[in-house]
């Protein structure tokens, strides 16, 4: 680590570096780190993600200066907000979008690492994290999704809030605790503030252990096979810093579009009607990032062994994260990436089919064809998870796997040159 | 000290020792006390005591005509007073109690039988029935619809099709005078 301060300004920072070796982990995190060669741009969510997170941090700190978290307030501080205040319309349209914006990174990059066998061993732990991010920023958007204090605002919270009243016994007593009250009512709109200020924070936290999870073995790789050798990976700076940076790109040109051209397109009309707790809306809908679990919530229309319908349509939308959380224990086979796995690589998409369908299913009233393909798409969700995924690992026949990534992406010249070094190295 | 019998002697070799003790009672006083650190801070989040003080409605019965539905705010959350029709209360006491999916007779459901007073809070998710407007959808039973998941109540307020597990709560009530009640 001699090395690590190259020019000559950086006596000072030698000085500090040698007290707190900040500097230094961030040169051998950021910029020697060795990153596999031939990631995609498959790769690009994960910075893209925290990128979205400080923004969001970022553009919440300065609403939360405009906002008031009171019933018989909020919703006219946040037309002021809009109206009144200076920016205040981007302000608010870029966090509201940003949240949409997050969710389809936060997908995409999960079904990336499902695709390609990112939880395998051994980055259990990391995909975990993952999935409690997932898990934290589903309570913390929904927390937001109540400030503004519109109708969908007041009835999302109730009917959510209402599912843990299908706990037995307890069930009634945990959701007046929730509420503060015996409605959603002021009290609960102070708390969800509250709440939605903290958790970005907690998810910082976790986004911290996740990355330290991923430094300790490096990215997984399109291949996914491990990195050998010296010949296998490249520094990530400037190859991945300049890609991401490209990536990031394309993505602000597409959060720009919905914030300056569509604010409203993933929105509900309805949330700007003033909260009226005596009239529910005829349709409610939860924002589009939610609507698989609302799906999977909706399709139990049925008891099973005397649980009744409600308490298990509970279970199922919230086990629906829980399979996620223990995927890396459920898929029995050793081949992490797709590309050798000539039957998963089909069930994957048949997967992303079924979540883009209980999608549908969340946005429709439960009437008629629309029950019926959710409890299709429901039933097929955990069929993937608990029974094609262990089941498969056991009879399926994956293609060979190329010697390392230096050969496989060079070509077989250097694939005859190559093992040498790793072999050597062993 | 402790004398030298056999007795002692096992015991100072046995695997429970006087520390194990120790560290168990600290350990248990120990959650004791953080328990007790915590329920505080937990406890403000329960409802406050002017939101339970906030907890009883009177209501003035008397321009409630026969067959009409009235609305009124208790705790925050509708209450339907529904004025029944001899039809009504008579389709709602025809029922075949058993094959509800939450028995209960019509009679112990009112005081009075041409007043059905209900929380209007459909027992499912929490939404509110349609039904007290004219024009309303009642739904096949002439009760409620609720038009969140397609819960059904009847003229008594009974769940009878749809997710929703039980019938519409009936609030503590009293007739205060002829036509007046106190709600909570």
């Amino acid at each position: 680590m001699a090395d690590v301060h190259r020019g000559s300004g950086s006596r000072i920072i030698r000085w500090i570096d040698h007290r707190l070796p900040f500097m230094a982990m961030m040169q051998h995190e950021l910029y020697d780190y060795p990153t596999p060669r031939n990631l995609s741009y498959w790769w690009n969510f994960g910075s893209l993600a925290g990128i979205m997170l400080v923004i969001m941090i970022v553009t919440g700190v300065f609403l939360a200066m405009q906002y008031t978290p009171s019933a018989s307030l909020a919703f006219d501080s946040v037309e002021r907000i809009m109206r009144d205040v200076n920016y205040g319309w981007l302000n608010r349209y870029a966090h509201a979008n940003g949240a949409s914006m997050f969710f389809a990174i936060l997908y995409i990059h999960m079904f990336r690492g499902l695709y390609y066998g990112s939880y395998k061993a051994p980055r259990e732990l990391l995909w975990m994290l993952g999935v409690l991010i997932l898990v934290l920023a589903i309570a913390t958007a929904f927390m937001g999704y109540v400030l503004p204090w519109g109708q969908m605002s007041y009835w999302a919270a109730t009917v959510i809030t209402s599912l843990f009243s299908a706990i037995p016994l307890i069930g009634q007593g945990i959701v007046t605790f929730l509420w503060g009250g015996f409605t959603v009512g002021d009290p609960t709109l102070h708390r969800f503030y509250a709440l939605h200020y903290l958790l970005p924070f907690i998810i910082l936290a976790v986004v911290l252990l996740h990355l330290i999870a991923l430094h300790r073995f490096g990215s997984n790789n399109p291949l996914g096979i491990d990195m050998k050798g010296p010949q296998d990976s490249i520094p990530f700076h400037p190859y991945y810093t300049i890609k991401d940076l490209f990536g990031l790109c394309v993505f602000l040109l597409i959060y720009a579009f919905f914030v300056f051209y569509a604010p409203n397109f993933l929105g509900s009309p309805d949330n700007y009607i003033p909260a009226n707790p005596m009239q529910t809306p005829n349709h409610i809908v939860p924002e589009w990032y939610l609507l698989p679990y609302y799906a999977i919530l909706r399709s139990i229309t049925f008891s099973i062994l005397g649980i009744p319908a409600k308490l298990l349509g509970v279970i199922f939308a919230f086990g629906s994260l829980f399979v996620l959380l223990i995927v890396p224990w459920l898929d029995t086979s050793s081949v992490r990436s797709s590309q050798f796995r000539p039957i998963y690589k089909w069930l994957f998409w048949v997967l992303v089919i079924d979540v883009l369908a209980l999608g549908w299913v969340g946005a429709n009233p439960p009437q008629g064809i629309v029950v019926t393909v959710g409890q299709i798409a429901t039933l097929y969700f955990y069929v993937h998870f608990l029974i094609l995924l262990p089941v498969l690992g056991k009879i399926e026949r994956p293609r060979p796997l190329p010697s390392s990534i230096a050969a496989a992406v060079l070509g077989d010249a250097a694939g005859v040159a190559a093992p040498a070094a790793p072999m050597g190295r062993s | 000290m402790a004398d030298l019998t056999d007795e002692n002697i096992r015991h100072a070799h046995s695997d429970t020792t006087r520390r194990d003790f120790l560290m168990l009672t600290a350990g248990a006083l120990g959650a004791v006390a953080v328990g007790a650190t915590v329920w505080p801070f937990i406890d403000t989040m329960n409802p406050a005591r002017d939101t339970l003080a906030a907890s009883t409605t009177e209501v003035d019965l008397t321009p409630v005509a026969v067959g009409q539905r009235l609305t009124v705010a208790w705790r925050g959350k509708p209450v339907f007073i529904d004025h029944r029709t001899t039809a009504e209360i008579k389709t709602a006491r025809e029922v075949d109690i058993a094959q509800l999916r939450d028995p209960q007779s019509d009679a112990e459901r009112v005081k009075k039988p041409g007043w059905l007073v209900v929380v209007g809070v459909c027992t499912h998710l929490g939404c509110i029935p349609l039904g007290q407007k004219t024009g309303d959808d009642r739904g096949p039973f002439g009760g409620w619809f609720c038009p969140c998941h397609g819960s059904i109540y009847d003229t008594s307020g009974r769940i009878r099709q749809g997710p929703a597990p039980a019938n519409l709560a009936v609030p503590p009530y009293e007739f205060t005078g002829n036509a007046t009640i106190r709600i909570g």
